[in-house]
């Protein structure tokens, strides 16, 4: 009885996630122009057959901008997302593994987490650090740690007690090594989950911190700080101002229905509900 | 009831004493020689050494800490170094603006999505459903920033209704509060969009339960039923969400506040950074992270106040 409908928000997901990340990666090897090339004479240059999408105060040419700026993006939301992953998922693990005051230490540790919305740890340590790009992957990757510690710890805690871990435990295996080879491979929905939304948050406070001056510094293009020099020129140029805008609005808005999507097939309590 | 709230309650010191650690911690003991970073490195080792004495660098680490603790306690933050007077003046005078922002982000988010996620609940499956939860998953994915940008295009750069920007002071309240108009529209319509979701969620699952179909069977109108039955039954999640929105909230007005050039503490931050202003922004990030704290303390509050079930079961 397979009644594993695709959702639409994954498949509208999934297309749009392959379509950024698919820019993104294009971007590392062709751009249709070089990205940084100032053109002062064709500066606000209207779209055309050569500038597509026009170009900026600059001349840049905007295409070639917004994917480099993709790929930036994309590249900042990996490494964050990716180290809160690993780093907040072996917490959980260890959390759930253990037990006894070693979970409740590195739960309570990781309520202290929730206390820094993510945006407002990016400011405390550009503040201390100075802007970059660097700065935010920390701030974002510091923040994602105790989100997936919770998920995964809770997703585990289930895990321990089914059958076969009782099984696993009584033929003498070791907590690690159940972890890693029973525990890990049954949370890795929730897990995976967790992390699809994490990247369409990320790409958003990765936009904010740029749009604000504390992530990508000039000349790196980056679709915040794209809108937040398309604002002076608001009056000049108000088509500047949108494409940006609109290439963080696919990507979130991507990623977050991939995440629905992937938990509404996944999630066994509403795979129940649908059978029922 | 009084011991859990005792217990909250020392969870809630523990968690503010240690957001000061880690404030005082990123501020203080990491980057170096603040001294170097407010003067910059064309300064003097004299200028950097005088610096440091004013600003008691050359005492030890823990010593400064405390210091800076019990004077938080008394309101004083110290001495604000780019603007030369009292952190605790800076912030009094525009606390008011950030507060208002708030205050009205947070009222019109609630209003608009308890209307919304109502209605979709009540519209189940159907067009009107659809609809909303499609503009709130748009909501979702749109960035503040973006929509305040878009805003300002359509209201102040095309149809010249409102200010694109900036705030004359509370001296003229009906300028001023145009001028807040499309601040809270921005922060409230992406706010809102989560809340409208868990809202209809919430609602849908309590409209399940037998004491929805008796009050409709007993004759009260579909509407009665709704806002009068379902809503003070679907309240903890929401009441959840708003909570862990309050984070969204105070993070949201930084950057509102950045967007439309509004002078209150948001702005504050920025400015203090880019002076390089350490003793500033250490006070406004405490401030703002205490804030948050407060919020999820006094969420976990209002469960046992909306739902006395959870007394037992969560002390």
């Amino acid at each position: 009885m397979r009644e594993r409908r695709l959702s639409p928000n994954l498949i509208i997901g999934a297309v749009l996630v392959a379509l950024v990340c698919g820019v993104a990666l294009l971007s590392v090897v062709w751009t249709p122009h070089p990205y940084a090339v100032i053109d002062v004479g064709g500066k606000f240059a209207p779209a055309s057959a050569e500038h597509w999408l026009g170009t900026d105060q600059l001349g840049r040419d905007l295409v070639s901008q917004l994917m480099v700026a993709a790929g930036n993006s994309m590249m900042v939301a990996l490494l964050a997302v990716g180290v809160g992953c690993v780093l907040g998922t072996a917490f959980g693990l260890l959390a759930a593994a253990r037990g006894g005051w070693t979970e409740e230490a590195i739960m309570r540790v990781s309520d202290l987490g929730f206390a820094f919305p993510a945006l407002l740890f990016a400011i405390m340590l550009a503040a201390a650090y100075g802007p970059s790009l660097s700065v935010v992957v920390v701030a974002i990757a510091f923040i994602n740690i105790p989100i997936f510690a919770r998920v995964s710890r809770a997703a585990a805690n289930q895990v321990w007690h089914r059958e076969y871990v009782y099984a696993a435990r009584a033929a003498g295996m070791g907590r690690f090594a159940i972890s890693r080879d029973h525990i890990l491979p049954n949370i890795a929905a929730p897990v995976i989950v967790q992390a699809t939304i994490e990247f369409a948050v990320s790409i958003l406070t990765e936009a904010a911190l740029s749009y604000l001056g504390l992530g990508a510094q000039p000349p790196a293009p980056s679709w915040g700080r794209m809108l937040s020099e398309a604002q002076t020129l608001m009056y000049l140029a108000p088509q500047l101002a949108i494409w940006p805008g609109l290439c963080i609005f696919t990507a979130v808005l991507g990623f977050g229905l991939l995440g629905d999507g992937l938990r509404d097939m996944t999630d066994p309590r509403l795979i129940r509900e649908r059978r029922a | 009831m009084s011991y859990f709230i005792a217990r909250r309650l020392a969870g809630f010191l523990l968690t503010l004493w240690a957001v000061s650690v880690v404030v005082f911690a990123v501020m203080n003991v990491l980057p170096g020689d603040p001294a170097l970073t407010i003067l910059g490195i064309d300064s003097t080792e004299e200028a950097r050494a005088a610096l440091r004495a004013r600003l008691g660098l050359d005492q030890p680490v823990v010593l400064r800490y405390l210091d800076w603790v019990a004077g938080a306690l008394r309101g004083d933050f110290g001495t604000s170094f780019s603007f030369g007077v009292p952190v605790s003046g800076l912030i009094g005078e525009r606390l008011p603006l950030t507060f208002s922002l708030a205050l009205s982000g947070m009222v019109v988010t609630v209003i608009l999505a308890l209307v919304l996620g109502i209605t979709a609940a009540a519209r189940h499956g159907r067009p009107g459903d659809w609809g909303i939860m499609l503009l709130s998953q748009m909501g979702i994915a749109i960035p503040a920033f973006w929509l305040s940008m878009l805003l300002v295009l359509l209201f102040a750069v095309r149809l010249r209704w409102l200010p694109p920007g900036g705030f004359p002071g509370w001296g003229d309240p009906i300028a001023a509060l145009r001028s807040l108009v499309l601040p809270t529209a921005a922060l409230a319509l992406v706010q809102s969009a989560v809340l409208a979701r868990v809202t209809r969620s919430a609602a849908l699952e309590v409209m399940r339960l037998d004491f929805v179909r008796t009050a409709r069977a007993s004759g009260f109108g579909s509407r009665h039923v709704l806002w009068r039955h379902v809503l003070p039954n679907a309240l903890v999640p929401i009441v959840t969400i708003v909570g862990l929105q309050f984070a969204g909230l105070v993070t949201g007005t930084i950057v509102i506040e950045n967007v439309f050039y509004l002078p209150g503490l948001g702005r504050l931050l920025f400015q203090s950074i880019a002076n390089r202003d350490l003793i500033t922004v250490q006070a406004l990030v405490m401030l703002f992270a205490t804030l948050v704290v407060t919020a999820n303390f006094l969420v976990d509050i209002a469960y046992v106040i909306i739902d006395p079930r959870l007394r037992g079961a969560r002390g």
